[in-house]
């Protein structure tokens, strides 16, 4: 297999955080009851009209900004028509040759190497509604419709195909949620369908020009699916042409279940969405002032903020680009050394044992319990000696799942070191008359002897003895 | 004098001075409505008691002492692609027969601050899509001239009850000559504002970018004052103009010296009928007299301008007419087996003839491999027809000439031809795809039916067409004339 190479490139829609919808007054709030957030507008009645969200183009601006496009001067809707009920005018409000921005590239960092990916355009649009089935599509005796979502702004991140596997696909969407979500213009959450994404893809021998043909992949609902997915289709492509087959130009979907992709029946295909300019809508003509404004009010983008963590904190490379991978992640780093000096112990914590318990969890940064007051003070506490590096572990992990300070964990828990010689001492005493096994293969000079008895001391002082101060004794009454 | 053939500014005088009041004003135009409608047949849908409420609440303000708006009181009928809250809107359309809105169009909400009365629903063309009311899925109007003959279209109904006394004002829409035509067929003043000058939200679209809404009346007076109601921004509409409104009855001077009038040939040659000409004739002669200057001009593209409409209008009609699928309101097939079976049947059944023969040429039109061929084609033949007037324009304060080139037709005369039926539009046709203003005033008779005289004018010019065209009424009679 390894003389072809895939050629992928991704459409992003990503849901935009307004408070109304693109073209009327109504709420864009998630998880309403059905058919709550609807207007004459929305749902397309006779005669209603639609009149641009001034916040939805400068979202989509801000996007743009964040993105390196360039962004249009002059800018119209169209009209993209097919029928769906889902789909109220049976024409969706889109962009089609004059998208807001345009021309644009992120930066993605896949095993240590870099590189530019081309964002080809962002364009404006709305949302469609959503079909409730009674059971499945094709068995449901029929099926209501929630105008909720319709007319929920949305843009659309087309990519150049410049991805060549699954881990640069998934670093792109990485990188351009991270942007997006630096920006403020979208919470993009994949589960909420905030953040949607479709992966065209081909294959084709290495070496040669000519695209190979595509295949256009949706319903990737996680990075994880959008990984097993875009991997499943390139080797499904590549199997198809070296049963010498060919590759059908198709929609296929992704199916999380069976972990395969299948196709969608090129009747989709056919579509002509006879797009042509919307009447309803004057043409928008952006002016320079208002972008630069704008630009003016981007927030440092993940890139920046990694190279000056790089640079002010003196923190690795990989770190840097761990801890900025999401703003509120960043934040809550920043805030943590703002409090606590040490860049790297902090770092070690965050991406060590905060990550890993927010893994198991589920949680989010947003979510946690524990503040970077806690953490801060947590590390303190290390330093003072009042606990040791295992017991802060615990006092983490507690302080993780309750929220409470460290120095109330460590006192109802009675977690507090002890570094009185004089306890420890007696507790060695017993240590060494119960194993004088271990004891006899140290002295004939097994070194490696002493780490079980100091681990017996830890084991009956429940591991809150000063380990060095064990060890220390240890070796005192060992006579070394 | 019948109370049902005065004008609005007359009667707003005996309102005001309590020589009747607004409930009886009301009861005696749905007088006339009950002594006459059997044969004219100008309404779809007549809201009685609600009108009549609203005229006792005019009659109480008034007796209270209130100031009120010069149309209060006023009876009004309103075309039937204008949405009305709680009043069934059809578009004279079998897929729209039971849609009850749950808003009012922008100029209801002004007709109503205005305190007007709303007396029902007239009858159109299918979705405004025609020149007779032929095309009306319900029933066809008659023209009070001559009830064999067709009221024009498609806001034949807002015309014909006008005419027949059966309202003192209405509104139409003109996409393409729907007000200005069958004003011309049944006598009475229609005139089109300019696009952007009065809201279309609410207003049931044909085609977004030439459908506009305006007033018709039994004289110029009368008009200004409906346009004075109905005109100004709309935040509601993003192709509605933001411009300072004048006080149109403020251009009604009667003072028309010096002001230039060119005469395209075009709208003075083949395919008008010479009795018709001969009208046109003896009113420029009138404008001569009064001292206007009036000179042959030419706009070189109106042949175009024909071929242009049926391709940009069919092809906004085919998106705007996508959503009446059955699936949220309307009429919807019954026995369906599937989705997709549901909106062909539904489409299938509840348009007719004339709105799908659009919806195809706008599909088509619109097609990948089509697109640059025609609908982009006539965009750029629309740019030079609105050039052809811009270049008129500057050398002429007016264009004059005939509305149609006929007068109002028999009934069932061109159903089965619609390219004759087409041709019908050809004076009024090129007006809307250029956006500007143009009016139709009664001008004459040719065999007892009226002609209309159409003057155009610049955008947001409607000041000196009502200038010119109270004029001409000042100078003549033929706005007093009634058909029996
Ligand atoms: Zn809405």
């Amino acid at each position: 297999m390894a003389h072809y190479e895939a050629v992928i490139g991704l459409e992003v829609h990503v849901e935009l955080k307004t408070n109304t919808k693109i073209f009327c007054h109504s709420s864009t709030e998630f998880g309403a009851d059905p058919n709550h957030h609807v207007c004459p507008v929305c749902l397309g009645l006779p005669g209603v009209l639609p009149v641009v969200n001034k916040k939805v183009v400068e979202y989509a601006v801000k996007a743009g900004l964040a993105l390196n496009c360039q962004i249009a001067a002059f800018s119209k809707f169209d009209r993209k028509n097919y029928y769906y009920p889902d789909l109220p005018k049976n024409y969706q409000i889109s962009q089609y040759d004059l998208p807001i921005a345009e021309h644009g590239h992120l930066e993605i960092n896949v095993n240590g190497a870099n590189k530019y990916i081309g964002i080809t355009r962002v364009h404006m649009e709305e949302d469609a509604g959503k079909l409730v089935h009674q059971g499945t599509i094709s068995t449901t005796p029929y099926s209501l419709v929630d105008y909720n979502r319709t007319g929920v702004p949305l843009i659309e991140i087309v990519s150049e195909p410049d991805m060549s596997s699954a881990d640069e696909a998934v670093a792109y969407l990485e990188k351009l949620k991270a942007i997006i979500q630096y920006t403020g213009v979208s919470d993009c959450k994949m589960q909420e369908g905030s953040l949607r994404c479709d992966a065209n893809i081909s294959v084709r021998p290495v070496g040669q020009a000519e695209l190979g043909t595509k295949a256009e992949i949706k319903n990737m609902n996680s990075f994880k699916a959008l990984h097993k997915a875009v991997s499943y289709e390139i080797e499904r492509q590549i199997e198809v042409l070296e049963d010498g087959e060919r590759v059908v130009q198709e929609t296929r979907t992704w199916d999380e279940a069976r972990g395969e992709t299948f196709s969608m029946r090129s009747k989709e295909e056919a579509h002509d969405y006879r797009y042509f300019p919307d009447p309803d809508l004057a043409p928008l003509v952006i002016d320079r002032e208002w972008v630069n404004e704008i630009k003016a009010s981007l927030p440092e983008l993940p890139d920046e903020r990694r190279d000056r963590f790089v640079k002010v904190y003196g923190l690795p490379e990989y770190d840097a680009m761990v801890l900025t991978g999401t703003r509120e992640l960043a934040d809550y780093y920043e805030q943590c050394v703002e409090l606590y000096n040490n860049p790297k112990l902090v770092s070690n914590w965050v991406m060590g044992d905060l990550a890993r318990m927010m893994n198991v969890s589920g949680q989010e940064i947003q979510d946690l319990r524990i503040s970077p007051h806690q953490l801060a003070k947590m590390l303190e506490l290390l330093d003072k000696g009042t606990i040791s590096g295992k017991i802060a572990k615990t006092v983490f992990e507690e302080m993780f799942k309750t929220g409470k300070d460290p120095g109330k964990v460590v006192e109802e828990k009675g977690l507090v070191q002890i570094s009185d010689a004089g306890l420890i001492d007696k507790v060695v005493e017993e240590v060494i008359a119960a194993n004088p096994k271990s004891v006899e293969d140290y002295r004939a000079g097994k070194e490696k002897a002493i780490g079980f008895l100091v681990g017996q001391v830890m084991k009956s002082t429940k591991g809150k003895a000063n380990p060095g101060l064990v060890n220390e004794l240890l070796k005192e009454k060992l006579g070394k | 004098m019948q109370l049902h053939y005065l004008t609005a500014h007359q009667l707003h005088d005996m309102l005001v001075s309590k020589q009747i009041s607004a409930e009886e004003l009301t009861r005696a135009v749905f007088d006339r409505i009950e002594q006459v409608e059997e044969k004219i047949r100008a309404y779809v849908t007549l809201t009685q008691e609600q009108a009549l409420e609203l005229a006792r609440q005019v009659d109480k303000a008034r007796l209270a002492g209130e100031t009120l708006p010069l149309l209060a009181g006023i009876p009004v009928a309103i075309k039937d692609n204008m949405c009305t809250k709680g009043v069934r809107t059809t578009c004279a359309s079998k897929i729209l027969y039971n849609y009850i809105p749950p808003y009012n169009a922008t100029v209801m909400e002004r007709l109503n601050e205005a305190r007007a009365v709303m007396l029902g629903k007239t009858n159109l063309d299918e979705f405004a899509m025609g020149s007779s009311c032929e095309n009306s899925a319900f029933f066809t109007t008659c023209n009070p001239w001559d009830t064999n003959r067709v009221p024009g279209g498609s806001s034949g109904g807002s015309a014909a009850a006008v005419a027949a006394g059966e309202a003192i004002l209405a509104l139409g829409s003109d996409t393409g000559g729907s007000i200005r035509q069958p004003a011309s067929f049944c006598g009475v003043v229609g005139m089109k504002p300019t696009y952007g000058a009065v809201s279309r939200y609410g207003l049931v679209a044909y085609a977004s970018s030439l459908d506009q809404i305006g007033p018709f009346a039994r004289d110029v007076t009368d008009c200004a004052m409906l346009l004075n109601v109905i005109c100004g921004h709309d935040p509601l509409d993003s192709t509605s103009a933001p411009y300072d409104v004048p006080d149109y009855t403020a251009f009604l001077s009667g003072d028309i010296k010096g002001t230039k009038i060119g005469v395209p040939r075009e709208y003075m040659g083949e395919g008008i009928d010479p009795a018709v000409k001969e009208v046109i004739q003896k009113a420029i002669d009138v404008y001569t007299g009064l001292g206007a200057i009036v000179e042959e001009t030419t706009l070189p593209h109106s042949e175009y301008a024909l071929p242009a409409y049926y391709l940009i209008a069919p092809a906004e009609a085919s998106s705007n007419l996508a959503r009446y699928d059955g699936v949220r309101y309307g009429y919807r097939a019954g026995e369906a087996e599937d989705l997709v079976n549901m909106f062909m049947q539904t489409r299938s059944e509840g348009f007719g003839a004339e709105v799908k023969r659009r919806i195809m040429l706008g599909t088509y039109a619109l097609s990948a491999g089509y697109y640059d061929a025609y609908y982009n084609k006539a965009l750029k033949v629309r740019t030079l027809i609105k050039d052809d007037f811009d270049r008129a324009l500057e050398q002429y304060d007016l264009l004059l000439g005939p509305t149609a080139p006929v007068t109002a037709f028999k009934r069932g005369e061109k159903v089965d031809d619609p390219l004759q039926m087409y041709m019908v539009d050809i004076c009024t046709l090129a007006v809307n795809l250029a956006g500007i203003p143009a009016i139709s005033i009664p001008a004459g008779m040719v065999d007892n039916l009226p002609v209309g005289l159409q003057l155009i004018g610049r955008p947001f010019g409607e000041g000196d067409i009502l200038r010119a065209a109270y004029a001409f009424e000042q100078n003549t009679d033929h706005h007093r004339k009634l058909p029996e």
